[in-house]
């Protein structure tokens, strides 16, 4: 049985918005992700709804019809205070390749001087630590990611920019992440990630998931021009690790 | 196939939207105005979500390289089916090396080509609708060729239908987003109170209002956006997100737009004027 007292709300006729304390917290994202496995499961029919988790929320959609609001609350609650069993998606350490180049990393030397570090120890901390995936949006495939170094901590640039390249890696605030494609974006831009966040002609055209792990670590030249060959023919190889459910 | 032989200003394939991919950031798309949209799909007796063409503002020359029907709705524009001017909301036969060719838009933004049986591009993730990066394109070119399955003999149950206009409606029906309960009685009085014009940064993504109200230094934690979904940001900017819109987002979500609300803003373009009513759900 689950514990957290959820504030539900109806979105519009079509959603209804499920709400945890409004903190950034692991076991709130796991509590989420364990009721979000229980509707998929055994609560909703998936053909017609769409669950969107991100940090303390889970937003239900429905396809066409207007929800009746009060009864489907009901059902919501009873749903998370029953006992059930689930069988939570096995979740994965995801190992990002990122060349820390100065080609890509534009903003690298500026983010080493605003953080009094060498450009090697600001690369050597992005790749410390894996981090969380809280949600998934903004763009096709791009990844909210919580658990960066405090020693990081760089405010977005105060002039955006119009074209950030695809795959760029960024920091910003408490944040950091990669541009699944081009696009206008504020973050301090510090590398480029060999491996395509998002791709529409794959099986999985993004293969990470809510609650998964990302890690990244430093790779040459070369081996980021092997990746993107690899990559175009279809033979590249992403690394991944099973975590413990 | 249809070819197009001037692409007018922004013309896409579209069909009902691309539902099952919200939770990879992929935006549902679709017709903007499903209420048009729909309509004309319907009197053709194809599928309510079939895919059509959207076209905006300048409507492109199309011809055609097989018999089928059409029907147009939505923006009123005036349309020449081989030079001679035809009728929204009205089925007509379209036989090999028709031309059709869009005028000028006298009313409304967004207007509608359904054909029989429906646009035949190839499905990507379960859609038609053109959004990229999950399509090549986001829009049809100049010289784009777009394939229908041919049609000689269709015998509708009605050949035309009258449809209410809403292209003058200015008011947004809207209920109370997540965070409306954050917003201040100054604000609440100026959302309700004030007309807001439509700015020029407005798409299929969203729609910007040039007015603006008290801004805000709420902060709170990412979480979904939906079609319709009115944010606020913090200099008081009223950013109204469409079928093409991002599909999480950090502003304050104070208001969300009715199904009906949202083909009528489709509608809208730079100048235009609307306001918000509110209904309780």
């Amino acid at each position: 049985m689950s514990s957290y007292s959820l504030s539900i709300r109806p979105y519009g006729v079509h959603a209804v918005l499920v709400e945890w304390p409004k903190i950034v917290d692991e076991a709130i994202l796991e509590d989420i992700l364990r009721f979000k496995a229980h509707l998929k499961g055994s609560c909703l029919d998936m053909l017609q709804w769409e669950i969107v988790p991100s940090y303390n929320s889970i937003t239900l959609v429905h396809r066409e019809t207007p929800i009746a609001f009060s009864d489907f609350k009901k059902n919501i609650e009873s749903w998370y205070t029953e006992e059930f069993e689930t069988n939570p998606r096995q979740k994965y350490l995801w190992r990002l390749p990122v060349c820390y180049d100065l080609d890509f990393g534009i903003d690298l030397q500026e983010v080493s001087e605003k953080l009094n570090k060498s450009m090697d120890e600001v690369i050597a901390l992005h790749t410390s630590v894996p981090y969380t995936v809280y949600g998934i949006g903004f763009l096709p495939g791009f990844m909210y990611l919580g658990g960066l170094p405090k020693a990081l901590e760089v405010p977005r640039r105060s002039d955006p920019r119009l074209h950030v390249q695809k795959g760029s890696v960024g920091l910003a605030g408490k944040q950091t992440g990669v541009y699944p494609q081009e696009s206008p974006g504020g973050w301090n831009i510090i590398g480029n990630c060999s491996v395509p966040m998002f791709d529409s002609k794959s099986e999985t055209p993004s293969f990470v998931n809510v609650g998964d792990k990302v890690q990244f670590y430093a790779i040459e030249r070369a081996a980021y021009n092997l990746h993107k060959i690899e990559g175009e023919v279809g033979i590249y190889k992403l690394e991944k690790i099973k975590l413990d459910a | 196939m249809l070819r197009l032989l001037k692409s007018g200003y922004f013309t896409s394939i579209q069909d009902g939207g691309r539902f099952g991919y919200l939770n990879k950031g992929v935006p549902v798309s679709g017709y903007m105005d499903s209420f048009s949209a729909t309509k004309i799909n319907l009197l053709l007796e194809n599928e309510a979500d079939a895919a059509l063409i959207e076209i905006t503002m300048t409507g492109p020359t199309i011809e055609f390289d097989a018999p089928t029907y059409i029907c147009l709705g939505g923006a009123e524009m005036s349309v020449t089916l081989n030079n001679s001017p035809i009728q929204h909301f009205k089925i007509y036969k379209i036989e090999k090396g028709d031309i059709l060719s869009y005028g000028k838009l006298q009313n409304g933004f967004r207007n509608f080509l359904a054909i029989k049986g429906g646009i035949r591009t190839a499905m990507v993730m379960a859609s038609r609708s053109q959004y990229f990066p999950v399509t090549d394109k986001n829009r049809l070119k100049d010289r784009s060729e777009v394939p229908y399955d041919a049609v000689t003999t269709f015998k509708p149950k009605l050949t035309e239908i009258k449809v209410d206009s809403f292209l003058d409606e200015t008011i947004l029906e809207v209920s109370q987003g997540p965070e409306f309960e954050l917003l201040n009685d100054h604000q609440l009085e100026e959302l309700f109170f004030k007309d807001f014009k439509v700015a020029k940064e407005n798409n299929r993504m969203a729609y910007q209002l040039a007015d603006t109200i008290e801004g805000h230094k709420i902060s709170m934690l990412t979480s979904a956006t939906l079609p319709g979904t009115v944010q606020l940001t913090p200099s008081g900017k009223l950013l109204i997100l469409m079928k093409d819109g991002q599909t999480t987002g950090g502003y304050p979500r104070i208001l969300q737009l009715s199904d009906k609300a949202i083909s009528i803003l489709s509608q809208k373009k730079y100048g235009d004027t609307v306001s918000f009513k509110l209904f309780k759900l």
